[in-house]
């Protein structure tokens, strides 16, 4: 990716000539306040200050929800966390603004200082809106706004559990938030309702027969839905705690908890006592440029009442912190409408909605296509003539939406049918015009990303998204980026090539298949066939890995595959900086008795090795030349050590913790499981290297999520995180299972690896392999767990082989003179060392 | 490379080469790099990488390059032509070739490289890369 040039840190002397700008409020519309005018404001005309009233910085509230899929709050962290260090931004976390003077200028925290302003803006968002059920207030009643609320909810159903209940969680509102919170009370295991007063689910956003399709998709999970339904009271236990819900007409629904999700209003507060102008049903009043009925006082996101409305979606709120920047900076932007778009993965039904969903528009047509069996309801809104597309409704397949979204107001050139028949019946090819919004989150139109890839040298997806923001809030807008970009590539005569190199036209996973279908066993035989020339340090060792994932039982020095090795993978150990190589016995879970690492001290003592610990909870011995490789693996063989794969892409080490034998919070054996995975998968190869790690309890002592599969032991099993890693890009590894036996465990990560290794692309970590599959982690896991591709027999058998048919490969060589006889200095001079390989010691190491 | 100049040596018998993958030998205290192609051809080229200064040049994975026989380096996978010792991917950096023939079964190599690798190819024996 090309990094974002950081704009210049400002000097004190152009912040002190700086207008100061107070804004109220720390939530996603601030921090896009914030970042558009530091982006834009490169002379420091103006400083910022913001209160925010939680003790955290902004964070992506859409994203809420993934809080419970196992995610940190960090990662729902928004943009690049420098923009608070910037000198010209002081966020003030945890302070909460308790006055506005509009006379004086100035703001009032509740610690009672004063603070002026030259422009105040006023982000203050929204509370939830709990409606008058009786006992709202109970415990056991929360609402769904921020990552305390959601916290709170989390520990309160943690711990009824823990009491060995069944908890019965029953969500008010049917809406948006309210089926996010029913698939976090889901997902935290609770017995789920949802119950609605309006005739439908998403009443704002779908129509009837988008409604009920949805809420036959959302029982098919067990949450029941109950329509047309008047919650009453809550009522209690004897302690006071909420025990059921009262609804007209019904009986009572039982409930341990209750989350309210009946919509927000907004935090007019400091409007309303300052005098500000507000709306009928709430708001600050802001005009077309976000100006409040007071001078130097703006209104941006679910505060601001603009066009007689406030909004309650990140858009418009985004394109309101958008325009104030603009103005403070003397442009002339003005509000364009707001796109109310939505689309949504709710329970892991897709949903959306765009533009004039509900045909009002004067003569509007609709075409429905609708499948109750495959759970599919799609609509198009036409205009009277039916060539332009006005809006639609997507349920259950959503993946038109981002060709279709863009199309609003515009002729859709096609017969409008073939983008409701079902996935992959019809590709239609749009062709966007310029100015057609792509991003509506970071308002990014498609001439903006043409012109990236066009003018600015972006030559793919990554690098456009950092330079234009497209898709880096909701993501929803990614597959259609995709087509941009690699339609303008093509154009510019770039060819999107998905080739291995200049010998294969196939990608590694094509290669993977051919290889796999065709029965082909060696390289002159496949580059024959389906490549060309002699192949090079990029597709062989490519084919090397591939023929070790489909013929494990050969060895990597065995006839023409010794050819394809890497020298790492060909001397079996790892090539340092002057050409010597380290070498790293498997440790199998860290787990090593004084015997072993006597043994290990000893050979490297008598062969003026340096010695390392690694990161992998093993030994590195560095400064090996490669005529001495066999002599010390004799010495490591002869003392039960084995090769521990540290030279190739393949499974590395699975780190662990000490786990119950010794831990006094361990609630399972991690070590025990460590060793499991490793002798399990020791000798995998893979298109990049991979780790495990076990964890015994929720302290995560063995970082496991930082690995490509990370275990987390529970008080039931195993949670199975995947997509982990560490290096330049750090990422966390994400939920996949959770609780799982040891046989569920091994037999998903069985898949999961297998499933990588087939369909990887060369040097492609898991993270990135997950995030590049159509579908992602939810697809994963249906391929995992559900078999939704049917090869998991497959998978299965494959790995049964690898399991089956592993040896030693360092033992093997010990045993073949033919494949010892490489391991010389010179043809000519087997044991003569390379003369310019000299150490000095220090820090009494060689 | 049909003339071998004086003094030659013979360094291995061919069917120590293994097809495709390289090994060093040393020509006196000179290191050399030689390597047995698919079709049968054999190089021989110094065994000094320029880029990292290591010995390590036996150890890349012979290939080819449009019709070029190749060997990258192991190290930072630079491509060098096997014939004229010219680094593909920087064509300012040269490794010395020296001339070689397969005689009687006997890989034969010229224990000084040939005229235009000798110019310049001696002078870097002992150092780093170095552009023309």
């Amino acid at each position: 990716t090309e990094p974002v040039p950081s704009s210049r840190r400002a000097t004190m002397a152009e912040l002190r000539r700086a207008r100061h700008v107070v804004v109220v409020g720390g939530g996603m519309v601030a921090h896009r306040l914030v970042e558009a005018l530091r982006q834009r404001d490169t002379g420091t005309s103006h400083r910022i200050t913001v209160f925010a009233e939680e003790p955290r910085l902004p964070y992506d509230r859409v994203a809420l929800t993934s809080y419970f899929s196992g995610r940190d709050p960090q990662d729902l962290s928004l943009g690049d966390p420098d923009l608070w260090n910037d000198p010209a931004v002081n966020l003030r976390k945890g302070v909460q603004v308790t006055a506005i003077d509009t006379t004086a200028k100035t703001v009032t925290t509740a610690r009672g200082e004063q603070v002026a302003y030259d422009e105040l803006v006023l982000a203050t968002g929204s509370s939830a809106f709990i409606p008058p059920v009786k006992n709202n207030d109970a415990q056991g009643c929360f609402v769904y706004r921020t990552i305390d609320d959601v916290a709170a909810l989390r520990v309160y159903v943690e711990r009824l559990k823990s009491e060995g209940k069944q908890v019965n969680g029953v969500v008010v509102g049917g809406g948006l938030l309210g089926l996010e919170a029913a698939g976090a009370l889901r997902a935290l295991g609770a017995a789920t309702k949802v119950v609605e007063f309006a005739p439908r689910l998403m009443p704002l956003q779908v129509d009837e027969g988008g409604g009920s399709a949805l809420a036959r998709l959302i029982e098919g999970l067990d949450v029941d839905v109950l329509t047309a339904t008047q919650c009453q009271r809550v009522k209690l236990t004897s302690q006071g705690a909420a025990r059921a819900m009262a609804v007209a007409d019904g009986p009572d629904l039982p409930a341990d908890v209750v989350v309210f999700a009946t919509g927000v209003r907004p935090r007019d507060d400091l409007g309303r006592a300052a005098g500000l102008q507000l709306g009928e049903r709430g708001g600050v009043v802001v005009d077309e440029a976000c100006r409040t009925s007071v001078p130097g006082v703006w209104a941006i996101g679910e505060v601001a009442c603009i066009e007689g409305r406030v909004w309650g979606l990140i858009a418009p709120g985004y394109t309101m912190a958008e325009i104030v920047a603009d103005r403070l900076l003397g442009g002339e932007a003005t509000f364009p409408g707001a796109d109310t778009s939505t689309k949504l993965k709710l329970l892991g039904v897709d949903v959306a909605s765009f533009g004039d969903a509900f045909g009002a528009t004067e003569g509007a047509l609709d075409i429905v296509y609708a499948d109750p069996v495959a759970g599919v309801y799609k609509k198009l809104v036409l205009s009277d003539d039916a060539r332009t597309l006005l809006g639609g409704i997507l349920v259950g397949d959503a993946s038109a939406y981002s060709g279709l979204r863009p199309m609003v107001g515009r002729e859709l050139g096609a017969d409008p049918a073939a983008f409701l028949l079902p996935e992959g019946a019809a590709p239609v090819q749009l062709e966007l015009p310029d100015d057609a919004p792509v991003c509506s989150c970071n308002n990014v139109s498609a001439g903006t990303i043409r012109c990236a890839v066009r003018d600015e040298g972006c030559a793919d997806v990554k690098s456009v998204c950092g330079r234009t923001k497209a898709g880096s809030s909701c993501g929803s807008c990614l597959p259609i980026v995709k087509n941009l970009v690699n339609a303008e590539l093509t154009k510019a005569g770039v060819e999107v090539s998905k080739a291995l190199c200049e010998h294969f036209t196939l990608s590694r996973a094509e290669l993977f298949d051919v290889v796999r279908v065709t029965g082909l066993r060696t390289f002159s035989e496949i580059v024959e066939r389906h490549g060309s020339g002699r192949g090079c340090d990029i597709c062989k060792p490519v084919v090397g890995s591939i023929l070790a994932s489909l013929d494990p039982a050969g060895h990597v020095l065995e006839g023409e595959r010794a050819a394809l090795q890497d020298t790492n993978d060909h001397v079996m150990a790892n090539l340092q900086k002057d050409g010597t190589y380290s070498v790293v016995p498997r440790i199998p879970g860290g787990e090593i008795t004084p015997d072993g690492l006597i043994t290990i001290g000893e050979v490297a003592r008598d062969f003026g090795l340096y010695t390392k610990i690694t990161g992998g909870q093993r030994v590195d011995l560095f400064g090996a030349r490669i005529e001495q490789l066999p002599a010390i693996w004799k010495r490591l063989v002869d003392a039960g050590f084995e090769s521990g794969h540290a030279y190739g892409k393949a499974l590395r080490t699975v780190k662990s913790c000490v786990g119950s034998t010794w831990c006094r919070y361990g609630v399972q054996d991690s070590v025990g499981m460590a060793i499991a995975l490793e002798l399990r998968y020791r000798g995998l190869r893979s298109p990049h290297k991979l780790k495990l790690g076990v964890s015994g309890c929720a302290r995560e002592c063995a970082e496991a999520r930082g690995k490509d599969v990370g275990v987390i032991a529970t008080e039931k099993g195993w949670n199975l995180y995947v997509g982990g890693n560490g290096g330049m890009t750090p990422r966390h590894a994400e939920l996949l299972a959770s609780d799982l036996t040891d046989e569920e465990l091994f037999r998903a990560v069985d898949r999961f690896l297998m499933y990588y290794i087939r369909t990887g692309d060369r040097l492609q970590r898991t993270s990135v392999w997950i995030r590049e599959l159509e579908g992602g982690l939810d697809h994963v896991r249906d391929v995992v767990l559900n078999d939704s591709l049917g090869i998991a027999a497959d998978l299965d058998a494959a790995m049964a082989l690898h399991v089956d048919s592993y040896v030693d490969e360092w033992q093997a060589t010990l045993n073949d003179p033919a494949k010892l006889a490489r391991f010389v200095s010179f043809v000519n001079a087997p044991d003569q060392p390379d003369a310019d390989l000299r150490y000095v010691v220090e820090r009494n190491q060689p | 490379m049909s003339v071998i100049a004086v003094g030659s040596t013979t360094v291995c018998a061919y069917d120590v080469l293994l097809p495709e993958r390289g090994a060093a030998a040393l020509l006196g205290d000179v290191q050399i790099a030689l390597f047995r192609t698919h079709a049968g051809e054999v190089f021989a080229i110094g065994n000094q990488d320029p880029f990292s200064g290591a010995n390590v040049m036996s150890r890349g994975i012979v290939g080819s390059r449009g019709e070029v026989p190749t060997v990258a380096s192991p190290m930072f996978k630079q491509v060098f032509d096997l014939r004229t010792g010219v680094c593909l991917d920087d064509p300012e950096v040269v490794l010395p070739v020296y001339p070689v023939e397969v005689i009687e079964g006997q890989v034969v190599v010229a224990a000084l490289s040939d005229g235009l690798a000798r110019a310049d190819g001696s002078a870097r024996a002992d150092g780093l890369a170095r552009t023309r």
